[in-house]
């Protein structure tokens, strides 16, 4: 299919450069002057929060002490979304240079990689890569070294506390915020904690310069990004596109011709109907989204769709806080009660006044962002949720 | 180094704080109460149970007031319509997974939760009820505490008291999600797992998930029964709290009117613990002079410091914990169980009660003293040396029970014999008092002089910190303890478990050498024990334990070798201290247990 306006991006897994020679371009700046490129770049996390990656850069090295951490987020957990794992099984050099870079600019000394559990399968060819990147670095005489820690399989430590936690040994339950962790991290010292993807994209503006990078994208929303794209679609896989896309020409480009919703952002994003994907940009203008894009066509049942990501975040919950623990429940209970006939349908409004006291009273990312798929698909597709 | 003041505002009123401070307390400050249920002074902050919820302006979700730092500029609301629904909504949910069968739950009108759906006008359920199994989860097995999981609200309270007040752990989060739950190691029954007893659990529980093992009907029935014999006990620390419960302002000592409603109850004999604290100093101080002797003029390996064994839940957290260390505990038995076995041998020839009509209760500060009385060694006299224990909080609800106005009862006096005390006894119920005491005969026993402090006062080893230490130089002993000229008798006092637990692994490190160290498992000593009235907090314990030492500083006799009453039994009865018979009734032995 012809199309203008989606374009194609090959950043990530360009393969044609030597991360080394990029980290040794790096290496001969200053680390305030790195940071600075990084910020004026706009590269914000493509983990889904889009917290500006410079500043971040920029708070953990302003922070006194002589230990700091690079953490690597590879905790890929959102349902739909899979691009991490491509990341990280065909350009893993380019991840560690990223967090050797971000390593320089901090002023951390060590870097950690946390895999996500059901990842362990490319903990051999990680860990053989690592040894031959930690020595070449060692030869540059940057003192950083990276390890990595795998995760065991709960969604809620891909939530950057809960990481640590999990790193430390503990059970893997956010924090309070504040302190964050570029003041308080891994082991209670500023840490800097970026997703696979942003790691790549900032050693390829380091690489490129940060100009480059932004005649991507648009002005709230700068660079490209990696899609994992699922679903009813012909053309399922990873694509890395321009972000501030219309979802109309994603849809156009991915769909079967029968879209009628698409889940941006995974089972804590939002759902999008057919009426709205002419006004709906990806983006963070628009719907920011960590990469997932599940594409459903007329044949899906939205009542499934939203029971599937309430039993999810029902046993993903950490369970330490009661909007979360008790809030996931008594939504997946509650549409339950509706379609049974043992609730009336009214109850739904009950449940969206639950839904919004969630979106603001949880602990963490995970119970607020439980508003996000409930209400957007029970707005859009209450008849298929009540009937 | 001074604090910065941080100034911001409140419900649109201006106040400056300590850069630091929490929300919360800022907002103490000015006299706002912000709800809360998972908050706990004695502990740190968990900022779980969402019920302190605040608004800040501009920022997208509320905050947590308890675990919420204030900044400069900040714009709080405590009670925004947002606070408000959200609030409700949490008070809703956690009600939704408890089991309200209030008017049948034993905390019934002591319950925080209770009294946060009342203040929410919480009134009918709009969500679905959603507690698994209501009766099965029940575990009744431990002689001290019940848990019922079907009350929980997973605020973790009990949690963070098992690890950070007492090391022991023996309640941990496990699973997530709906199948998050507090458990013990392997959902092992309570009585099975490492926990000590000692109910610090309990008294911050704010639901009825965890309470004492109640023995109430028991205890009336044996009031009722016409061919029993019933004698109760009461404990140093029951007098300093008793009146919390009963409308008695905080920090009143009810001695008097404690003894007056036992009588009132229907015991046939009221008598005190105080009575076997004396005791237990005689044979506990004579036990380390004897051990010091061992070790400095007959150079016989002998185990020191030699602790302390008046708290049972320290006791048994040494037998799982510290193995090694048992042959350093000393072997008396506590005070209630020296007067257990007392009671039903040398008490009931005395009266002349058979020890099997003989039903011997005690009025305990504690949780633990109801598992102890069920040990297997404790049965000295032939018979279950005592036969039930009950806390304050029990008894507290006994003389409600009895209709017994208890703010109007004029003081009685403690029955004789088993019921004179001197003020070293009373003090056993502050930490550091049990220390004071023995130091108080030993110094005396030694020397042939008072302790050379002011009125008797060994300050030194008085507070609320959780590990003190002092040194004591002996000169000019009598004769028959020459060997101790000069020495300096080294001593450590811990509260706590988890002081304990740092303490014994000084020692054991050689970071710190004692002779002598007293050891009790609930913070601030048995005046925080587990069996006490609720709430608890660094405050309420201080008012305690100053009652305590009021109590101490009111009375005639101050050293336990005065009580005239221990002279006699022991010239009657029991000869002298760690005489045969001593060692008969009044001492034990301990056995290593396995940490899981």
């Amino acid at each position: 299919m012809e199309n203008n306006i989606l374009k194609k991006v090959d950043l990530i897994f360009d393969n044609t450069c030597d991360p080394l020679v990029v980290v040794d371009k790096v290496l001969a700046k200053s680390p305030d002057d790195v940071i600075l490129d990084i910020i004026d770049s706009g590269l914000k996390g493509r983990g889904g929060a889009g917290f500006p990656t410079g500043l971040k850069w920029k708070f953990t090295r302003n922070e006194d002490g002589d230990t700091k951490y690079v953490i690597c987020n590879a905790d890929e957990g959102e349902p739909g979304t899979f691009k991490d794992r491509e990341i990280l099984d065909k350009v893993p050099e380019k991840i560690f240079s990223g967090m050797a870079i971000a390593g320089y600019a901090i002023g951390a000394k060590e870097g950690y990689i946390y895999l996500r559990g059901e990842y362990n399968f490319l903990l051999p060819m990680l860990n053989k890569k690592l040894e031959d990147f930690n020595r070449k670095i060692k030869a540059k005489n940057l003192d950083f070294i990276i390890s990595i820690k795998s995760g065991s399989g709960a969604y809620i430590c891909g939530e950057e506390s809960a990481l640590f936690e999990s790193m430390e040994g503990k059970r893997g339950e956010p924090r309070n915020k504040p302190p964050y962790p570029t003041v308080s991290g891994y082991n209670s010292k500023p840490t800097s904690i970026n997703n696979v993807e942003t790691l790549v994209y900032a050693l390829m503006i380091c690489k490129l310069g940060p100009d480059k990078f932004k005649e991507l994208g648009t002005k709230d929303s700068r660079g490209s990004k990696v899609f994992s794209v699922s679903g009813d679609t012909p053309n399922p896989g990873i694509y890395e596109l321009e972000l501030g896309m219309p979802l109309k020409e994603f849809v156009s480009e991915f769909g079967d011709g029968d879209t009628k919703a698409v889940q941006v952002g995974g089972a804590s994003g939002h759902c999008v109907p057919r009426k709205h994907f002419n006004d709906t940009i990806i983006g963070f203008e628009g719907i920011p989204t960590g990469g997932s894009m599940m594409v459903f066509n007329s044949s899906r049942s939205m009542y499934n769709v939203l029971h599937d990501y309430l039993e999810f975040f029902t046993e993903e919950s950490c369970g330490q806080c009661s909007p979360c623990r008790i809030g996931c429940q008594q939504l997946l209970k509650g549409i339950e009660a509706i379609k049974k006939g043992e609730k009336s349908p009214i109850y739904i409004e009950e449940l969206k006044r639950l839904a919004a006291t969630m979106k603001i009273a949880s602990k963490c990312g995970l119970g607020q962002s439980v508003c996000n798929p409930f209400t957007s698909i029970v707005d859009n597709f209450r008849e298929e949720i009540i009937y | 180094m001074g604090k910065y003041l941080v100034n911001l505002k409140i419900n649109n009123i201006p106040v400056s704080v300590e850069e630091g401070t929490t929300i919360l307390d800022a907002a103490k400050n000015l006299n706002f109460k912000i709800p809360t249920l998972c908050y706990h002074s004695d502990l740190s902050i968990a900022g779980n149970c969402r019920v302190c919820v605040v608004e800040v302006k501009g920022q997208r979700v509320l905050s947590a007031a308890c675990a919420t730092p204030v900044s400069e500029g900040m714009d709080v609301f405590t009670n925004s319509e947002k606070v408000r629904a959200s609030r409700k909504n949490v008070v809703e949910l956690l009600l939704s997974e408890h089991n309200a069968d209030c008017t049948k739950c034993y905390k019934n009108g002591n319950c925080e939760l209770q009294e946060m759906t009342s203040e929410y006008s919480v009134g009918n359920h709009i969500y679905l009820d959603l507690v698994k199994d209501k009766d099965k989860i029940l575990d009744i097995s431990s002689p001290s505490i019940v848990k019922d999981d079907s009350k929980c609200i997973r605020c973790q309270r009990c949690v963070r008291t098992c690890e950070e007040l007492q090391a022991v752990s023996a309640l941990a989060v496990v699973n997530k999600g709906d199948h998050q739950k507090i458990s013990t190691f392997l959902n092992k029954p309570m009585h099975e797992v490492v926990c000590t007893n000692c109910g610090q659990c309990v008294n911050r529980c704010p639901t009825g998930a965890l309470v004492e093992k109640n023995y109430i009907d028991e205890v009336w029935n044996a009031i009722y029964d016409p061919d029993k014999f019933v004698v109760v006990q009461t404990a140093p620390a029951v007098r300093a709290a008793l009146g919390e419960g009963l409308g008695v302002e905080l920090g009143q000592r009810v001695t008097g009117k404690m003894v007056a409603a036992l009588k009132k109850l229907g015991f046939n004999k009221v008598l005190d613990t105080d009575f076997t604290a004396d005791l237990t100093i005689m044979e506990e101080g004579t036990e380390l002079l004897t051990r010091l002797k061992k070790a400095l003029v007959d150079k016989e390996s002998v185990a020191l410091p030699m602790f302390t064994s008046c708290s049972p839940g320290w006791i048994k957290f040494v037998e799982h914990i510290f193995p090694e260390y048992l042959a350093n505990l000393s072997t008396c038995k506590s005070p209630q169980q020296m007067f257990g076995a007392l009671a039903k041998t040398y008490y009931a020839d005395k009266i002349n009660i058979k020890p099997e009509k003989m039903v011997s209760v005690s009025v305990m500060p504690c949780t633990a003293k109801k598992y102890e009385c069920d040990r297997p060694e404790m049965r000295s006299s032939g018979y279950k040396d005592v036969d039930y224990v009950i806390t304050t909080r029990e008894l507290a609800r006994m003389i409600k029970q009895a209709g017994i106005e208890f703010n109007k009862l004029e003081s009685e006096r403690y029955d004789s014999i088993l019921g004179e005390s001197t003020g070293a006894a009373v003090i056993f119920g502050a930490t550091g008092g049990v220390m004071e005491a023995a130091l108080r005969t030993a110094y005396e026993i030694v020397t042939g002089r008072e302790v050379p402090f002011t009125n008797l006062d060994i300050k030194p080893v008085r507070g609320m910190e959780g590990i003190k230490e002092a040194a004591i130089k002996i000169k000019d002993t009598v004769p028959a303890w020459s060997f101790l000229e000069g020495v300096e008798l080294k001593i450590a006092i811990a509260s706590g478990l988890a002081n304990a637990k740092k303490l014994v692994e000084a020692i054991r490190d050689g970071k710190a050498t004692y002779h002598f160290v007293e050891i009790m498992a609930c913070p601030g000593g048995c005046i925080g024990g587990g069996g006490q009235p609720i709430p608890t907090s660094a405050e309420i314990r201080k008012k305690r334990i100053e009652a305590i030492y009021e109590e101490d500083t009111n009375m005639t006799l101050r050293k336990s070798h005065d009580n005239p009453e221990v002279q006699e039994v022991y010239k009657e009865f029991l000869g002298s201290p760690l005489g045969h018979k001593s060692h008969d009734l009044l001492h034990t032995h301990y056995k290593p247990r396995k940490r899981y």
